[in-house]
């Protein structure tokens, strides 16, 4: 058996400069990703990250892992090919809100339907950075920039909620300044069998700055988000003080300590229910009443694409035609 | 033997009725029956896009063509001998297809006045009225009725048994062709196997069919067609060239010794391909059939890198989804089959019938200096050769090929002597050398110019390769001007390093006019080439299977002589792509752009005229 070594997140840095903008939130998730790939003992040659088009998609290049920086809303395609071709590799797909959601959409949901067991980094920042400012899909309704200076007349795609409608098995989120839960949600994303989507909010300083602001600041964070955990209680504030009950079919925010209500009263998150119901009030709840759900909201048992692929050539081991000259032996033939 | 057979060397008989009278099927049995009793066969399919279009239409009639002989058949034909007509619709769309002193057998049970209505007939006589009277002789028989008659007993819905009477009609021409219909009954048992009653049923339509004509001393006389002689010995199949391009693949494959993956998406013509990969688990290859065809070859992309033969197959509007991966894969340096099995364009153009129109897509259809190889095959046989080749250039210069069919080659089916894989060519993955210092995305043979073959999983080798230009040298992202030139360059020379044979020289070696193919328009050109020449006119033939590179002996075949015609299914891409690249040579062109192949005879005409 070939030896297991160790790394540090430094083993898992390409000689390249990082050309991120000064203070972009993709530095921080870089950052984690190796610092998480090197705790997971992941070994370096037997990753691949595969991207597409914007500025999150150069990620792979400052990976010292195998990598695929491809075209403009392909990764989900790309890195399907390569899990199902050797399941043995572990697979971390880097795209973006417009790569991801909208000229890659239709890879997206079919990734996620086929629940193929790769992990994807969404970097939702809400904007297309490297053509510098316009609308994405994510893109609040009446949203000003370059390209919808009156403001956007549509509906932007809640990515939870597309996952979802394509029956994921793994949905998670987190903030580029939020370090620890970045980290719990992408050992979460490798655990997990199936195709793993983390949406992470990120800060672009230049085009859509302050966009998350009002849930970013270390400040006010802890009372405007909840980082949900498996088995525990949906408890969060400053002061862990707060608390999601439900209230007919819908969540509520109660304060612990107040109306009678104690800890027992607060619902204890459930990431492997697989009805979806709930998992979609968390994953969509919004401010300022509610806080923004963070962490590993959906985490399922289903097995995997490429896993059912590997059992059904198995079966095929039990036939009789393995080499091409047995398959011509097969056929009906006559002697001329 | 018949009494009173009618020798021949060659016969073409041509299957005909509504898309649900089961016309593939008795085609597809009856030139199998041929092949396994000694005739060499060619066939071609020629059905319909809509599944079932309403019944006894024009737009309904599904053909099966086959030409079988003692010689050798290049082509299914140009008129048939005999025609079989289901109902007058099946007689109208083939009446300009049948040869003078021809004979049609004809259900007598579907010429009433409504079904010549809907054939929009408007007489009673149908034959009269395409001036068939005098030409042709008619074989009326009731097939409808005479199948119900056979099936009676049988506890079959009315449905069921309308449908078995293209069985009566496959024993009627065994009869009529002196074939014995043992192994027809055969292949019945084993494709009813699991339903008994049905396969009793055909049975006994099949054997009443053959009687029928047996007995009653039908007033055509039964041909004999020799069995052939001049082929070389050994075992032989019938297969259709879609099927062999599948197992073209699989053989390169396990030649290779790498896993076989294919990423597609349905499309007409090119679907039987991606059927006929899903069936083999068994070799372990793995098909993924995805949302789109964009998908499809980024999937094989993907599964490329992780060193798998990767493969995509499609036709023309999927090829134009399919150019910008395919940019890709050149950029990227990536092993990749793309199987182009051409139809109609542009757009939806005919889906179900044939043209050689995707030729400028293939060399050219990409953004920026995009080189890569372009092969095509010939005759259903040998897409067998030329997808195993695809795949050996593909995987020896990292290097994305397509591979042109057409829906002509991909549905017909010819004779195939089959193949061991010991004698197919090796395939050499290009390894890096061991004493490698660093491994980059850009290091590559100095003398071929391949890019070095080094999978994920190998230690120490990472690198990340894509789409943006990269530094010749270190194989990081560049946009320096000078770099760009020279990878550009690099791109082209490599592709131009892939080694190609010499295109051949068929027909009269002193001729003065050279007929230039590619393709699948082989077997006609060859035959009208056979037949000038035994007219005592001098022409010879070039048929070209590799097209970019050219061969390197292009020009100096081209400057031999003194009128070239460039033959193709479309208008004029070969010729043109032969003048930009062979300055100063007059090249002139025949085209046909109908979404039927060329007839032999039509090119004879043609060339009588100019000799």
């Amino acid at each position: 058996m070939e030896e297991i070594q160790q790394y540090t997140a430094k083993d898992f840095k390409s000689d390249q400069y990082v050309r991120w903008c000064p203070g972009c939130g993709d530095h921080a998730v870089l950052n984690v990703l190796q610092k998480t790939m090197a705790e997971l003992g992941i070994q370096p040659h037997e990753t691949v990250v595969v991207s597409g088009i914007g500025c999150s998609s150069r990620l792979p290049y400052y990976m010292n892992t195998y990598g695929f920086h491809a075209i403009h809303g392909r990764a989900a395609a790309i890195a399907t090919g390569v899990k199902v071709a050797n399941p043995k590799l572990s697979v971390w797909e880097v795209t973006g809100d417009g790569d991801c959601l909208a000229i890659g959409g239709n890879h997206f949901i079919h990734s996620v339907r086929r629940n193929i067991d790769i992990n994807v980094l969404l970097f939702n920042n809400q904007i297309y950075g490297l053509t510098k400012g316009q609308y994405s899909p994510t893109s609040k309704r009446g949203a000003i920039t370059k390209s919808s200076p009156f403001g956007t007349i549509q509906d932007p795609f809640r990515p939870a909620e597309l996952t979802f409608g394509a029956r994921g098995t793994f949905f998670a989120r987190t903030l580029d300044v939020d370090l620890k839960t970045s980290q719990m949600i992408m050992t979460a994303a490798q655990k997990h069998k199936g195709t793993s989507i983390c949406e992470i909010l990120v800060n672009c300083v230049i085009f859509n700055n302050g966009v998350y602001g009002w849930i970013s600041e270390r400040e006010t964070r802890p009372d405007r988000t909840i980082v949900l955990e498996h088995g525990k209680p949906m408890i969060f504030g400053k002061n862990n003080d707060k608390g999601l009950v439900l209230e007919g079919l819908d969540l509520k925010v109660v304060n612990i300590g107040e109306n009678g209500i104690s800890e027992k009263d607060i619902l204890i998150h459930d990431a492997k229910c697989v009805d979806t119901t709930l998992h979609l009030k968390l994953a969509l709840m919004e401010g300022p009443e509610m806080p923004i759900a963070m962490g590993v909201i959906r985490d399922v048992d289903k097995s995997s694409y490429e896993a059912e692929l590997e059992r059904k050539i198995e079966e095929g081991k039990n036939a009789k035609i393995h080499h091409f000259d047995e398959l011509i032996e097969s056929v009906e033939q006559w002697e001329m | 033997m018949n009494d009173n057979l009618k020798p021949s060397s060659n016969i073409v008989i041509k299957f005909s009725g509504d898309s649900g009278d089961g016309m593939q099927l008795t085609g597809t049995m009856f030139s199998n029956l041929s092949a396994i009793l000694g005739n060499e066969i060619s066939t071609f399919p020629d059905y319909p896009a809509e599944i079932r279009a309403p019944q006894g239409t024009l737009g309904g009639v599904s053909g099966f063509q086959v030409h079988i002989g003692s010689g050798r058949v290049f082509t299914p034909g140009d008129e048939a001998d005999v025609l079989v007509a289901m109902n007058p619709a099946a007689l109208k769309v083939n009446a300009k297809n049948i040869k003078s002193i021809g004979s049609i057998i004809y259900d007598t049970d579907t010429f009433t006045r409504s079904d010549l209505e809907k054939a929009e007939f408007t007489t009673d006589n149908p034959f009269d009225e395409l001036k068939l009277m005098e030409k042709v002789q008619l074989v009326p028989v009731p097939l409808t009725s005479l199948t119900k008659k056979s099936l009676e007993g049988f506890d079959l819905d009315n449905k069921t048994v309308l449908r078995s009477k293209n069985m009566f009609a496959l024993g009627l021409i065994c009869w009529l062709f002196n074939q014995p219909i043992d192994k027809a009954i055969s292949f019945l048992e084993s494709k009813f196997d699991a339903k008994k009653d049905l396969q009793t049923a055909n049975i006994k339509v099949l054997t009443d069919g053959f009687n029928y004509g047996n007995n009653l001393h039908m007033v055509v006389s039964p041909f004999y067609v020799y069995k052939s002689e001049n082929l070389e010995h050994g075992l032989y199949t019938s297969v259709s060239g879609n099927k062999a391009t599948a197992w073209g693949l699989i053989a390169a494959a396990e030649k290779a010794g790498v896993q076989l993956f294919l990423g597609s998406y349905p499309i007409t013509p090119a679907t039987d391909i991606m059927q006929e990969l899903a069936l083999r688990k068994d070799m372990g290859v793995k098909v993924m059939q995805t949302e789109d065809e964009i998908a499809g070859i980024n999937t094989a992309l993907g599964a490329s890198f992780a060193g798998a033969l990767a493969a995509t197959n499609t036709s023309g509007p999927g090829l134009a989804l399919k150019a910008e991966a395919l940019g890709l894969a050149v950029m990227a340096e990536l092993p990749l089959v793309l199987i182009d099995v051409m139809r109609v364009g542009p757009s939806t153009g005919m889906p179900t019938k044939t043209e050689q129109a995707d030729l400028q897509q293939a060399l050219n259809g990409r953004n920026g200096e995009c080189p890569l190889v372009v092969l095509a095959a010939d005759t259903p046989a040998n897409c067998f050769d030329y997808a195993f080749q695809a795949a050996k250039i593909a995987l020896e210069h990292s290097t994305p090929v397509i591979l042109l069919t057409d829906a002509f080659i991909g549905n017909g089916s010819s004779l195939w002597k089959l193949p061991k894989l010991a004698d197919m060519p090796a395939i050499k993955l290009p390894l890096p050398p061991e004493n490698l210092e660093k491994f980059t995305a850009v290091t590559r043979d100095p003398e071929t110019l391949t890019r070095y073959r080094v999978v994920p999983g190998t230690p120490k080798m990472m690198h990340r390769i894509g789409g943006l230009e990269k530094d010749s040298v270190k194989g990081s992202i560049s946009t320096d001007p000078v770099n760009h030139e020279k990878m550009v360059a690099m791109r082209r020379r490599k592709i131009e390093n892939v080694p190609v044979p010499d295109v051949k020289i068929e027909g009269n070696p002193d001729a003065e006019i050279l007929i230039v193919g590619w393709g699948s328009t082989y077997g006609h050109l060859i035959s009208a080439i056979h037949q000038l020449n035994e007219d005592g006119k001098k022409v010879a033939l070039a048929q070209f299977n590799y097209l970019f590179p050219l061969p390197k002996n292009t020009a100096e075949v081209l400057k031999k002589y003194k009128k070239i015609v460039v033959c193709e299914l479309n208008g004029g891409q070969f010729a043109n792509y032969l003048r930009a690249n062979n300055n100063g040579i007059v090249i002139e062109q025949f085209n046909k752009i109908q979404g039927q192949p060329f007839t032999v005879s039509e090119i004879v005409e043609h060339f009588n005229k100019l000799v």
